[in-house]
């Protein structure tokens, strides 16, 4: 079996994402190769070519593919998968919108958000927001598969030596055009690498409130900040902050739960954290009965005590 | 513009499901059936634009059993002008459900596609980027903001990082993200109104699209369950706690 897994990345940095997916392609056994489509890119397909596990890399530097736009990388993608038996992509926002127009030029069933590989053509995957997890076999020749993140350990960024190889030019469809990003900037590490996270809930109050209790406590830590749904549906958070089945998908080494109650919603994005505390005044809060370490208690006195002594 | 809105028929987002002692799948005998939340989101949106001016029907298509058309109906009673019900008693996959929208798109011409970005049973998030993709038209996935500008719409995404906006040129596809608009309530003199409004049905093989699944599902289990830790009565002990399970330094 070959394999063509596609690299997230920004242009300039190979995102970690991609070492998840690289894992999960090395499990279903056969060559791996990373495509790395973007534009200005080769400093993204040198650091693929030393992930471990990766035999070559394919890259497509276009300016056409410079916003990773579906409507130009699927059928690229697609034209590659000629040579593959198999189409492997994170399971990102890009991945997720990539991914199944790859899957529908090639007349695929994508399998999505893989959590383990139990055959070459077997895969677990969580349904009803994590309620269940499904066993599917698929009966297609070729696969398309997306990748949960936290699912798989990360391939090691060095010990690879993989040739580069530049694959056709891409072609703009016309269909489409990037118009900008506001992305957040901040200094902390990102939500879904961070090894530890802070995450408020609607019980701080406020934006305002969510700022002065939350990042002490996460900048102490070295944490990346998380919110649940219901403070960024409050406006106390950004929408990208969102943990939870409709966010983000975590499972850092220490989740920091602040005034979150834990809806169903909320326990999908963050139980698989190694080490999970809750801080919460209601002690029946269902965040206690996937906690580690819970606190009951006032967070507006607890949260400035713990940094302090932290 | 023509705007046409798929929705699908899903157990109700307050239900907590359970999984069959037999493996098989989750319990759904007795259950209470909806609308995907993200597809009222699409109904909603397409409604709005029919308001405003700028879309002039709103057509909504399920595929499915054929209970499906009780969520047309709930589609029409929030402002739908119109449904087609493609009824089928097979397990419906995405790709297959494309195919059946790709076609439908082809004799109805839309000039927007809106549709949930995913749907709460099997969290596949791939019927719009496989319709987009099977159409040859361009895609808006995850909008939280929907910005039509004569030929092209304007369409703010959730990416991971923050927010993207991208420019469609119709006709095209979004998938609604959460944010995207509060759904409304039907009004009771609306439900009756929806009584009346004409829902087509039709099958499949109309659109000459076999719905065989391409995936087998061998079991259905319930996830690995957490076990509740312990609870600290101070931050002191909290402290204690973490620096002895190796948490913090």
């Amino acid at each position: 079996m070959s394999i063509l897994v596609l690299a997230e990345h920004d242009n300039a940095e190979l995102k970690d994402a991609t070492l998840a997916a690289v894992t999960a392609a090395t499990q279903l056994g056969g060559e791996v190769h990373v495509l790395v489509a973007g534009h200005g890119c080769a400093a993204v397909a040198d650091a693929a070519a030393k992930v471990a596990g990766v035999a070559k890399v394919l890259l497509a530097d276009d300016a056409a593919l410079a916003a990773a736009l579906p409507e130009n990388v699927a059928p690229l993608a697609a034209g590659l998968m000629a040579g593959y038996d198999a189409f492997v992509a994170p399971a990102t926002s890009r991945g997720k919108n990539i991914a199944p127009r790859v899957a529908a030029a090639l007349d695929v069933a994508q399998i999505s958000e893989i959590l383990s590989v139990e055959a070459p053509d077997t895969f677990t995957r969580p349904i009803y927001a994590g309620n269940a997890i499904a066993t599917v076999k698929t009966s297609d020749a070729k696969k398309v598969i997306t990748v949960r993140g936290t699912a798989f350990a990360k391939a090691a960024t060095s010990g690879g030596s993989a040739s580069i190889e530049t694959v056709g030019s891409a072609t703009d469809a016309g269909t489409a055009r990037f118009v900008g990003a506001e992305l957040t900037k901040s200094a902390r590490p990102e939500l879904t690498a961070a090894k530890i996270i802070v995450s408020g809930g609607r019980a701080l109050g406020s934006s305002d409130k969510f700022h002065e209790y939350i990042d002490p406590l996460a900048d102490k830590l070295g944490a990346a900040v998380g919110a649940s749904r219901a403070a960024v549906d409050a406006g106390y958070a950004p929408n990208d902050y969102q943990v939870g089945q409709t966010g983000k998908i975590v499972a850092p080494e220490l989740y920091v739960a602040v005034g979150i109650s834990g809806a169903i919603q909320h326990l999908a994005g963050m139980k698989d954290s190694k080490i999970i505390v809750a801080i919460n005044k209601d002690e029946e809060a269902p965040i206690f009965q996937v906690a580690d370490v819970g606190l009951v208690g006032d967070l507006f006195t607890l949260v400035p005590e713990l940094t302090g002594k932290l | 513009m023509k705007v046409l809105v798929p929705v699908k028929r899903v157990v109700d987002y307050n239900v907590k499901v359970r999984v069959k002692s037999d493996q098989t799948g989750v319990e759904l005998a007795n259950i209470k059936m909806s609308m995907n939340p993200f597809d009222e989101i699409a109904v909603e949106e397409a409604i709005r634009l029919k308001e405003k001016g700028i879309a002039t029907e709103v057509v909504v298509v399920s595929i499915g059993v054929q209970q499906c058309t009780e969520t047309l109906r709930t589609a029409l009673a929030m402002g739908a002008d119109r449904g087609i019900l493609v009824q089928t008693d097979v397990t419906t996959e995405s790709l297959a459900v494309a195919k059946v929208l790709a076609r439908i798109a082809a004799d109805e011409a839309p000039g927007l596609i809106i549709l949930g970005k995913q749907a709460i049973d099997d969290d596949a998030n791939q019927t719009g980027q496989m319709l987009a993709g099977l159409l040859g038209w361009a895609q808006g996935t995850f909008a939280s903001k929907l910005d039509p500008q004569g030929e092209t719409v304007n369409v703010t995404r959730e990416i991971d990082g923050g927010l993207e906006t991208v420019a469609l040129k119709l006709p095209a596809v979004v998938t609604t993200d959460l944010r995207l608009n509060e759904p409304r309530y039907a009004s009771l003199p609306n439900i009756m109104k929806a009584k009346s409004k004409p829902i087509a049905t039709k099958t499949p093989a109309d659109y000459g699209v076999d719905m065989t699944p391409r995936l087998t599902t061998l079991k259905v289990t319930e996830p690995a369950k957490r076990q509740a830790g312990i609870k600290v009565k101070s931050v002191d002990e909290l402290v204690t706690k973490l620096k002895e399970m190796g948490a913090v330094a």
